[in-house]
C-alpha cells in the first residue's frame, strides 16, 4: 500500500465518520425540536413531558422517513408506493369511521368508547385482508390459493365434525374432554388418527408396493391420460417408474415409524437418565449434567450431519444399517434435550414434602422414581413428547432431504421432495406435476402442525390448572 | 356533584364474577358498604372470602378474568362502573391509592424508590418532581424509614420488606389521596416487623385524614386500624359495625366463631419427674448448609406425651433443628438421642424401626400429599411398609385412621388430594404419620396455612391424639396464639440460637429476655387499644426492627 | 460493579472452556471413522505408496494426541487443513497449488453472515412487534390467528416453507429470482434482491419463534404484581409499557434474539441448499456427502463456535440488563 493510498482511506475515513456525525446532530436536534413542540402543543404533557431524546431521535427519525416516503410517492412519481400508501390511508380512515360509528350508534358503549385508534385500525385492516383474500379467490389464476383455501375449509370442517361426534360418542370423561377443546386441538387429533391409520395400513391402502417398478415412467399426475396420466397411477410414477400415491402413502409408515421409534428411544435414555441424576444429585447429575451441556452447545442438525457422515463410512453399500445408525445418532442427539426435562420436572418433584416423607419412610429407589416421581411427570413429558417428535420428525426430513437420511428404496417424504423439487417449475403450465413436491412436504408439515396444536392445547390445559 | 355529608364510596349490591373453567363463577355476591372520609373500614374474611375483589372494585378495578356483573360503584359522586377508562385512569393514584400485600413484588425492581414514587405526582400533575422528591423525603421520615434523605435513591432489592411496605405506603400517599386500600399489607412480614408498619400506617392514615380500606384475615390487626369491621365468607357478606361493637357483641353466628377460636386453651400438665429420659433430647447440636452456619449448639428435651413449641421468626433455624432431628441434615457435631440411644446422623443410615419413631407433619399439606395419590394409598403406604399389613387388613387399619381423625372412610379413601380441602389434606397428613404407629411427631407449622377456624379443629384433633396415644410433639411454629393454645414448654429461637426454654406458664409470666419479651409483646391482640397501649408503654423507637437492631 | 465483572469472566471461560471441549468430542467422532483417511480419500484403487504419502502429509501417522493438539493449534492460528477434495485433485493433476480449507470457507462465510444479517434485519423488528401486540391483545381473534399461523411456521419443514415462497414469488409470479446464484463484485442491490427469497423463507421460521417467546415472556412480565401496581397509579397504558414493563423486558427479549440468531444457523444449511445459496451450509452438506474430513470437521466447529459465541451474548447481555447484579446491596 502506497502512502498516497493510506493518506487516501484516511481521509475518505474520517469524512464518512464526519458526514455521520454531521446526520446524528442534525437527527438529534429534529428530535429535540419534536419534543419542545410536543411539550408545547400538549402542555399537561404525559407523553412529551419526560421523554428521553433518544425516544424523540427516534420518532423525528421515523418522521423523517414518512415524509421522504410521501415526498417519492407523490412528487417523485412511485406508483407502486402511491398505490400502497393510498390503501394504508384508506384503511386508517376506515378504523377512524369505524370506530366513530360505533360510538355513535351505541350510544358510547364500553366497548367502542375505551378503544384504542391502534385497535380500530386493527378490525379495518384485518376486514381488507378479508375482503382482499374474497377477491384473490375468485381471480382466474389464483388456482393454488384456491386450492390452500379449500384445503384450509375442508380441514375446519373436518375437524368440527370430528370434535361434534367426539362430543357425543364414548366415555363421560372423553366427551367433556372434547367439549372444552378448542378446534385447533381436535383438528390435531383428528389428523394424527389419520395419519396413524395410514402408517399402520399402508400395506393395505396402497395400491402398488413401494419398490415395484412399473415400465412406465414419468407419469404425469391427474389419471388423465390425454394429459400424460394414467387412471392406474392418479399421482404419476417417478423416473424409474415407480407409482408415488403408493409411496407417499408408504412415506407415512416409514417416515413417521421410524420417528417414532427413535424419539422412544430418546425418551428412553434421556428419561432414565435426566430422572436419576434428578433423584441421586451428587457427582452422577453434575457429571451428566455438564456432558449434556456440552452436547447441546453443538447445534443437533450440524452435529447430526457431521456424525452421519461417519456413519456413512461405516454403513458402507449397506443402506439399511445407516438408517439404524440415524435412528441412534438422532436419539442420542435428542436424549440430551429430554434429559434436560426430565431432569427439571424431576428436580421439581424431588423437592416436594412428599418426596421427602417417603425419603424418610426409608423407601428405595426405584419406589421414589416409578412410583411417587413418575406418576407426577406424566403431563409434562407427555407434552415434550409430543415437540420432541416433532422435532425428530423434522430432522430425519431434513436429512432425507439433504440426501443422508433415510436411504432407498425405503419411500420416504424428505427423499421424495427433494426428488421431485425441480417440478416445481412447470407451476405455470401443469399445476398438478408442481404440486407433487409440495405435498410430500405438506404431508410432513400437517403431521406436525397437528402435533403441535395437541401439544400446545396440553400445555395450556396444565397451565391454565394452576391458575 | 359535591354534595355535603355525602360518602366518600358508596357500594350498592355489588355483584363481581370470575372466569374459571369457561364459565363465570361468583366471587362476590351482593355486597354494599358505604365509606365516609377519613374513616377506615377493615375487610375481613378467610381466604377465597373476595376480600382483594372487593377492595380492588372499590377502585372500580378488576382484575384480568374478572367482571362486576351489577351493582354500583360510586366515589365522590363518580360512576366508577359506568365511567369511561380515562376517567378512571386520573382517578387511580391521585385520588384513590394501592397499597399491595408485597411491596418486594409490587416495587419495579428497574427503578430506584423516589422514581416510582414521583410517577405519580408528575404524571397527574399534581407537583413537580422536584417538590414531590422532597415531598417523598419528609413521608419517609414521618413513616421512620431509617434514613429517609437516602433511601428512596436505593433500588427496591436494597431494601428489607418491612421498609419497603412502608416506602409504599409513602408512595400511595404521594398524591395526598382521599382513599388507600391496604391490601394485607403486613401478612408477609414477621410479628416484629409487621408492629413497626401497622403503627407508621395508622399514624400517617390518621395525619392526613385519609379514608381507608384495610384487608386482613387477621382480627387482632383489623381490631387496631378500622374503625368498623366487614366480615365476608364465600363472597357474602356475613354482618359489618363500628369495631367496638363488633368485637363485644358479634351478631351472627359465624362471626362469633372466628372469635371464639382465641379462646382453646390446653390444661397445664404436670412437670415431668426428674431423671426420666426424654423421647428425644437434642445435644449440642451445631449444622450448616454448605459453609454457612445455622446451628449453632442448641440443646432441649422432648418428654414423652408432652408437646414442646419451637418458637421463632423466619430464618431462626426451628425447621433446620427439625430437619437435624429426623436426619435430612446430618449436624456436624452434636447428637441427636432417641430414648436414650443416640440416632445415626444421616437418615439413610437409620433402621426402619428408627425411621418409623419420628414422623413428620408438613406446613404446606399441598405439596406434602402426592397429587396421584389416592387418600388410601398414601396413608395404606406406611402401614404396609411398617407393620406388613397386606389387602383387607390394610384397607381395614386405614379406615380405622380415617375415623381417628375424623374423615368418613367410604366417603374419602378413594379421593385424591386435589378433591380434598386445606384442612381435610393436613388431616391426612396427620393420618399417615400415625400410620407408621410413631412415639414423637414433628409438627412444621401445621396449622399456619389454614384458616383459622380449620386450624383450630387440626390444633384440637392433635391434641386428642397425644392424650389418647401418649404422643410428643415438637411444635414448630411463629404464631403465639398457637403456643399458647397447645404447648407444654417453650423453646424460643433466633439467629440459630436457642435464646430461652421453659415451662409454658413461666415463659409467657416475665421477667424474660429482652427478644422473647419483644417477641411476646408485638403480637396483635384483640383489644382494640392494644397498639396504642403498647406505643404509649414502649415507645416508637422501642418495637420492630429497631428494637432488634438495639440488642 | 465487581461481581458483575466476575459473573462475566466467569461466563467467558466457561464458554471458551465448553468450546474447548467441543472441539474434542468432533475431533473424536471424525476419528471414530473406520479405516483411515488416506484410504477413504483415495479409494480402494489406490497404490500403497500413494496412500502412505498422504498419510505423513496429514499427519496420520502420528499418535492421535498429537494430531488434536496439531489441529487445535492450526486452527487457532487459521490453518484449517487441506480439503480433501482438493488434495485428491491436486494428486490427480499433479500440481502444487493447493486451496486451504481456510480459503475455501472464507467467501462462504462472509456470504452465510449477509444471508442471516439481512434475516435479522427483517425478522428482529417484526417479530418483537408482533410478540409484544399479541402480549398485548391476548385471547383476542388476532392473538389467536398469530398463534395459529407462527405454530404452523414453526413446524412446517424449511424446505416446505422455501418451495412455497419459491411458488408464489418466483414461479407463479416471478418477483425474485429462486436461485441465489451470488458471486464476487456484484452491486449489493444486486445481491440484496437475490438473498431475499432464501432470508424470508428463514425470516417466516425465525419470526415464529421469536414471537411467541416475545409474547410468552411479555406476558409474564404484564402478570407481575408491579405491572399492576403501575396500572393501579393510573399511569397511561403507554406509559406502563414503556416505562414498567420494558426495562423488565429487556433480558428475555435479548435472549429471545440470541436464541433464535443461534437458532439461524442450523436453519440455514437446508436453506442455503434449497437455494443453491454458495454459503457455509451448503459446503458442509456437500463435503459431508463426499466424507470430506477437513472441511465438515472445521465447518462443523464454526457453527458450534457461532451457536456458543450467541449463547455466550444472551447470557452477559442478560445479566448486564438485571438491576439485582448491577447494583448489589
Amino acid at each position: 500500500m502506497t502512502f498516497d493510498n493510506a493518506f487516501g482511506d484516511l481521509i475518505a475515513f474520517f469524512g464518512g465518520a464526519g458526514t455521520f456525525l454531521l446526520a446524528l446532530g442534525v437527527i438529534v436536534f429534529a428530535g429535540f425540536l419534536l419534543r419542545s413542540v410536543g411539550q408545547m402543543l400538549d402542555h399537561k404533557g404525559e407523553t412529551f413531558n419526560e421523554m428521553p431524546l433518544i425516544i424523540a431521535s427516534i420518532l423525528a427519525i421515523l418522521l423523517l422517513a414518512a415524509v421522504s416516503l410521501f415526498w417519492s410517492a407523490f412528487f417523485g412519481g412511485r406508483a407502486t408506493l402511491r398505490t400502497i400508501i393510498l390503501v394504508v390511508a384508506g384503511i386508517a380512515l376506515a378504523g377512524w369511521l369505524f370506530r366513530y360509528l360505533g360510538q355513535m350508534f351505541t350510544n358510547n358503549a364500553p366497548m367502542f368508547r375505551d378503544m384504542p385508534y391502534g385497535v380500530a385500525f386493527g378490525y379495518a385492516l384485518a376486514a381488507a385482508a378479508v375482503i382482499g383474500g374474497v377477491w384473490l379467490y375468485f381471480q382466474e389464476n389464483a388456482l393454488f390459493f384456491r386450492w390452500a383455501v379449500q384445503g384450509f375449509i375442508l380441514f375446519g370442517i373436518g375437524a368440527f365434525l370430528f370434535r361434534l361426534l367426539g362430543r357425543h360418542v364414548g366415555t363421560t370423561g372423553s366427551k367433556k374432554l372434547f367439549r372444552a377443546m378448542p378446534l385447533t386441538a381436535s383438528f390435531g387429533i383428528y389428523i394424527i388418527l389419520i395419519y396413524a391409520v395410514l402408517a399402520v395400513f399402508a400395506g393395505v391402502i396402497a395400491p402398488h408396493g413401494q419398490e415395484e417398478i412399473f415400465t412406465k415412467v414419468n407419469v404425469l399426475p391427474g389419471g388423465d391420460p390425454a394429459l400424460g396420466g394414467d387412471p392406474d397411477f392418479p399421482l404419476g410414477t417417478d423416473q424409474i417408474g415407480r407409482d408415488l400415491l403408493s409411496r407417499l402413502i408408504y412415506g407415512a409408515q416409514n417416515t413417521v415409524g421410524i420417528a417414532f421409534a427413535t424419539t422412544c428411544l430418546a425418551f428412553f435414555l434421556g428419561g432414565s437418565l435426566g430422572f436419576l441424576a434428578a433423584t441421586l444429585g451428587g457427582w452422577l447429575d453434575q457429571f451428566l449434567s455438564r456432558a449434556v451441556d456440552v452436547l447441546m452447545a453443538i447445534p443437533a442438525l450440524i452435529f447430526a450431519l457431521l456424525l452421519m457422515t461417519i456413519a456413512s463410512a461405516w454403513a458402507g453399500s449397506q443402506s439399511w444399517l445407516l438408517t439404524i445408525y440415524m435412528i441412534v445418532i438422532i436419539a442420542v442427539i435428542d436424549s440430551t434435550r429430554v434429559f434436560r426435562l426430565a431432569r427439571a420436572v424431576g428436580v421439581n418433584i424431588v423437592v416436594m414434602d412428599y418426596i421427602e416423607a417417603a425419603k424418610l419412610r426409608g423407601e428405595g429407589l426405584s419406589y421414589l422414581i416409578f412410583r411417587e416421581i413418575l406418576p407426577n411427570a406424566t403431563a409434562p413429558l407427555l407434552a415434550e413428547f409430543g415437540l420432541r417428535f416433532c422435532f425428530v420428525f423434522l430432522t430425519i426430513a431434513s436429512l432425507s432431504f439433504l440426501g443422508v437420511g433415510i436411504q432407498p428404496p425405503l419411500a420416504d417424504w424428505g427423499t421424495m421432495v427433494r426428488d421431485l423439487a425441480q417440478f416445481i417449475n412447470f407451476a405455470a403450465f401443469s399445476p398438478l406435476t408442481a404440486a407433487l413436491p409440495l405435498l410430500a412436504a405438506g404431508a410432513i408439515a400437517l403431521l406436525t402442525v397437528a402435533v403441535n396444536f395437541v401439544v400446545d392445547w396440553m400445555l395450556h390445559k396444565s397451565s391454565g390448572l394452576k391458575e | 356533584m359535591n354534595i355535603p355529608n355525602a360518602p366518600l364510596v358508596e357500594i350498592k349490591d355489588l355483584w363481581i364474577e370470575g372466569r374459571a373453567d369457561e364459565t363465570w363463577m361468583p366471587i362476590i355476591n351482593g355486597a354494599s358498604t358505604s365509606l365516609n372520609k377519613g374513616e377506615v373500614l377493615g375487610l375481613i374474611g378467610e381466604s377465597g372470602a373476595g376480600k382483594s375483589t372487593l377492595g380492588l372494585a372499590a377502585m372500580g378495578f378488576t382484575r384480568d378474568g374478572v367482571r362486576i356483573s351489577k351493582g354500583e360503584v360510586t366515589f365522590d359522586g363518580i360512576d366508577l362502573i359506568n365511567a369511561s377508562a380515562d376517567t378512571k385512569r386520573h382517578l387511580l393514584g391521585k385520588r384513590i391509592a394501592y397499597v399491595a400485600q408485597s411491596a418486594a413484588a409490587s416495587f419495579n425492581p428497574a427503578h430506584r424508590l423516589i422514581d416510582q414514587h414521583v410517577e405519580g405526582p408528575v404524571q397527574h400533575g399534581v407537583s413537580t418532581r422536584v417538590d414531590s422528591v422532597k415531598d417523598g423525603i419528609e413521608l419517609y421520615r414521618r413513616l421512620r424509614l431509617p434514613n429517609p434523605d437516602e433511601i428512596g435513591f436505593r433500588y427496591p432489592h436494597q431494601v428489607s420488606g418491612g421498609q419497603l411496605q412502608r416506602a409504599m405506603t409513602a408512595m400511595a400517599m404521594s398524591c395526598r389521596p382521599d382513599l388507600i386500600i391496604f391490601d394485607e399489607p403486613t401478612t408477609a412480614l414477621d410479628v416484629t416487623t409487621q408492629i413497626e408498619v401497622l403503627a407508621s400506617i395508622r399514624d400517617i392514615v390518621e395525619q392526613f385524614d385519609t379514608a381507608a380500606i384495610y384487608i386482613t384475615h387477621d382480627l387482632a390487626v383489623v381490631a387496631q386500624m378500622a374503625d368498623k369491621i366487614k366480615v365476608l365468607l364465600k363472597g357474602d357478606e356475613v354482618e359489618e359495625a363500628d369495631t367496638r361493637t363488633m368485637l363485644s357483641s358479634p351478631k351472627e353466628e359465624y362471626t362469633k366463631s372466628l372469635w371464639a377460636v382465641r379462646s382453646f386453651q390446653r390444661p397445664a400438665k404436670p412437670s415431668v419427674p426428674a431423671g426420666s429420659v426424654p423421647v428425644i433430647r437434642v445435644k449440642n447440636v451445631t449444622a450448616a448448609y454448605g459453609k454457612i452456619p445455622v446451628l449453632h449448639d442448641i440443646s432441649f428435651d422432648i418428654h414423652a406425651g408432652r408437646t414442646v413449641a419451637v418458637v421463632g421468626e423466619s430464618g431462626s433455624g426451628k425447621s433446620t433443628a427439625a430437619r437435624c432431628i429426623t436426619g435430612l441434615l446430618p449436624p456436624i457435631d452434636g447428637a441427636v438421642e432417641f430414648d436414650g440411644e443416640p440416632l445415626p446422623r444421616d437418615y439413610r443410615q437409620r433402621d426402619k424401626m428408627q425411621l418409623r419413631q419420628a414422623q413428620m407433619i408438613y406446613q404446606m399439606a399441598d405439596t406434602a400429599l402426592n397429587p396421584r395419590k389416592s387418600i388410601g394409598e398414601i396413608i395404606g403406604r406406611p402401614v404396609e411398609f411398617y407393620m406388613g399389613l397386606k389387602g383387607a387388613q390394610r384397607r381395614e387399619r386405614v379406615r380405622e385412621l380415617l375415623n381417628e381423625i375424623e374423615l368418613e372412610p367410604d366417603q374419602f379413601i378413594d379421593r385424591l388430594p386435589s378433591e380434598l380441602s386445606g384442612g381435610q389434606k393436613q388431616r391426612v397428613g396427620i393420618a399417615r404419620a400415625l400410620a407408621a404407629e410413631p412415639k414423637f411427631i414433628i409438627c412444621d407449622e401445621v396449622t399456619s396455612a389454614l384458616d383459622q377456624l380449620v386450624a383450630e379443629g387440626i390444633l384440637k384433633l392433635l391434641a386428642r391424639l397425644q392424650d389418647t396415644l401418649g404422643l410428643s410433639y415438637m411444635f414448630i411454629t411463629h404464631d403465639l396464639a398457637t403456643v399458647r393454645a397447645i404447648s407444654d414448654e417453650v423453646v424460643v429461637m433466633k439467629d440459630g440460637k436457642v435464646v430461652e426454654q421453659g415451662e409454658k406458664a413461666e415463659m409467657f409470666r416475665p421477667p424474660h429476655h429482652p427478644y422473647t419479651d419483644l417477641l411476646l409483646s408485638s403480637v396483635p391482640e384483640m383489644d382494640p387499644d392494644w397498639l396504642t397501649n403498647l406505643l404509649a408503654e414502649r415507645g416508637v423507637e422501642n418495637i420492630g426492627d429497631a428494637a432488634v437492631g438495639k440488642m | 460493579m465487581d461481581s458483575v465483572l466476575r459473573i462475566i469472566i466467569q461466563r467467558l471461560g466457561l464458554g471458551a472452556l465448553t468450546l474447548l471441549v467441543v472441539s474434542i468430542v468432533i475431533f473424536i467422532a471424525v476419528n471414530l471413522l473406520p479405516g483411515d483417511f488416506a484410504q477413504a480419500i483415495l479409494g480402494q484403487g489406490a497404490t500403497p505408496e500413494a496412500i502412505e504419502s498422504i498419510r505423513r502429509d496429514l499427519g496420520l501417522d502420528q499418535p492421535y494426541l498429537s494430531r488434536y493438539f496439531n489441529w487445535l493449534a492450526g486452527t487457532l492460528q487459521g490453518d484449517l487443513g487441506t480439503s480433501f477434495a482438493q488434495a485428491n485433485f491436486a494428486s490427480f493433476t499433479g500440481s502444487q497449488e493447493l486451496t486451504t480449507v481456510a480459503a475455501q470457507i472464507a467467501p462462504r462465510f462472509e456470504n452465510t453472515m449477509f444471508l442471516a444479517g439481512v434475516t435479522a434485519a427483517i425478522a428482529v423488528p417484526v417479530s418483537l412487534t408482533l410478540g409484544i401486540l399479541a402480549a398485548l391483545y391476548r385471547n383476542s381473534v388476532f392473538d389467536r390467528a398469530t398463534n395459529i399461523f407462527t405454530l404452523s411456521s414453526i413446524s412446517s419443514p424449511e424446505f416446505f416453507l422455501a418451495y412455497i415462497l419459491i411458488l408464489f414469488l418466483a414461479v407463479l409470479n416471478p418477483l425474485l429470482p429462486s436461485l441465489s446464484n451470488i458471486f464476487e463484485g456484484m452491486s449489493l442491490s444486486e445481491r440484496f434482491i437475490k438473498t431475499l427469497l432464501p432470508a424470508l423463507t428463514l425470516t417466516l421460521v425465525v419470526t415464529a419463534h421469536m414471537m411467541r417467546m416475545t409474547r410468552a415472556a411479555i406476558i409474564n412480565l404484564l402478570a407481575s404484581p408491579y405491572i399492576e401496581m403501575a396500572r393501579l397509579k393510573g399511569l397511561s397504558p403507554m406509559r406502563v409499557i414503556v416505562v414498567h414493563a420494558l426495562p423488565n423486558a429487556l433480558a428475555p427479549i435479548i435472549n429471545v434474539i440470541a436464541l433464535n440468531l443461534a437458532y439461524l444457523i442450523t436453519g440455514v444449511v437446508v436453506v442455503e441448499v434449497v437455494f443453491v445459496y454458495p454459503g457455509i451450509g451448503q459446503l458442509f452438506v456437500d463435503s459431508v456427502k463426499i466424507r470430506d474430513i477437513p472441511v465438515v470437521q472445521a465447518c462443523c466447529l464454526i457453527f458450534a463456535g457461532a451457536y456458543i459465541l450467541l449463547n455466550l451474548l444472551a447470557d452477559i447481555l442478560s445479566i448486564l440488563s438485571n438491576p439485582r447484579l448491577r447494583h448489589p446491596k
